[in-house]
């Protein structure tokens, strides 16, 4: 069985993404978005966290959250995808659960 | 319920206020509509200051306090224009408050 | 107009557009301003994600209040502070930040950005100094 995670609270403000990257087990996937896109940004004090998580688990931001945020694709995680809205829905489709971390 | 506005046959509606709901919508025969209601006759200088609001909420997509406007209609129109004595002359009803009106803005933010 | 001038601190400590708190505070600073007291905004933790650059907010359908940001010196303001640790702490650096010019229309004075990026001493220092904090 696959989960799509999804976090959108910020990672300075809440416990919502380590409890999700604590939770999420290899082969899932998360999605980041709202305040939760600023998880995927390099150069911040959790990008340990997040870049170690990739090895497992496949993470998406949501273009335009991150756009309306004021930061372009350059800005994030090697190795972290952004998806559209319609990408979103394809990945609610692809999984069987999805799980929010509000 | 929203009240309405008509100008050349269009309905707009326009909050409790009377200020235009969607600034989207405006178009110039909005403002000689409302300035009419006011018994005014918009002149070029009324329209230099309305044209210079609009471009202004455009920048920074806030419609300013009347002395914000002041201060921001001497930088761009020169001094003579930018103090109160003259934006009360083309603006009675108080030159942030109704010149936005014309222009389709929301009630300027800080006007107290 | 009260004729005591007393130093307000604006607190801002979220990010914007997730919750209302920065929409909602940057609204307050403006009507605010009407009143001549002696006012500081600070932006610390999420807050400082508030003032990013290039923000684009047509796909979410919300209001881009950034550019607003840069009317604060219209309304004499001219004390914005960002926390430099949590500028660091996101990966951020000043440059990410945009500039909010300010102009003294009798003088003639200038300056072409009053964001002024200080260390956590300086935060704790400006808020001790403060009459009121309003927490957003």
């Amino acid at each position: 069985m696959s989960i799509l995670h999804t976090v959108n609270k910020s990672p300075f403000e809440r416990n919502s993404l380590e409890s999700c990257l604590k939770f999420a087990t290899p082969g899932a996937s998360v999605l980041l978005f709202e305040d939760g896109i600023y998880a995927a940004l390099s150069g911040t004090r959790i990008e340990p966290q997040v870049a170690a998580a990739l090895d497992q688990i496949t993470i998406h931001v949501l273009g335009p959250d991150l756009r309306a945020r004021g930061f372009s694709p350059e800005r994030l995680i090697a190795g972290i995808s952004v998806v559209d809205y319609a990408g979103f829905v394809d990945l609610a489709a692809e999984h069987d659960v999805v799980q929010a971390w509000l | 319920m929203a009240d309405m506005i008509e100008v050349d046959g269009k309905q707009y509606a326009v909050d409790e206020e009377g200020y235009l709901a969607n600034l989207n919508e405006w178009v110039p025969g909005i403002a000689g509509v409302m300035a009419k209601q006011d018994n005014l006759e918009l002149t070029d200088e009324h329209w230099d200051i309305i044209n210079f609001l609009r471009e202004y909420y455009e920048e920074y997509q806030i419609a300013p306090a009347v002395r914000v406007l002041t201060k921001a209609v001497g930088k761009k129109l020169g001094k003579e224009k930018g103090n109160s004595k003259y934006l009360y002359s083309l603006f009675p009803y108080g030159p942030a408050k109704q010149a936005c009106r014309f222009a389709g803005l929301p009630k300027p933010t800080g006007c107290v | 107009m009260s004729e005591v001038v007393k130093k307000f601190m604006y607190l801002n400590r979220k990010a914007p557009y997730g919750t209302i708190y920065a929409w909602e505070s940057l609204e307050v600073v403006l009507v605010g301003a009407a009143f001549d007291q002696d006012v500081s905004v600070m932006f610390v933790d999420d807050g400082v994600y508030q003032l990013t650059k290039a923000q684009d907010t047509k796909e979410i359908g919300m209001k881009n209040f950034s550019p607003t940001y840069r009317t604060l010196g219209d309304y004499e303001i001219k004390k914005v502070y960002v926390d430099r640790d949590s500028l660091a702490a996101r990966g951020l650096t000043q440059d990410d930040l945009v500039a909010i010019a300010w102009e003294d229309m009798e003088t003639e004075e200038e300056v072409d950005n009053i964001v002024e990026v200080i260390d956590s001493a300086r935060v704790s220092a400006l808020m001790n100094e403060s009459a009121a904090i309003f927490s957003f």
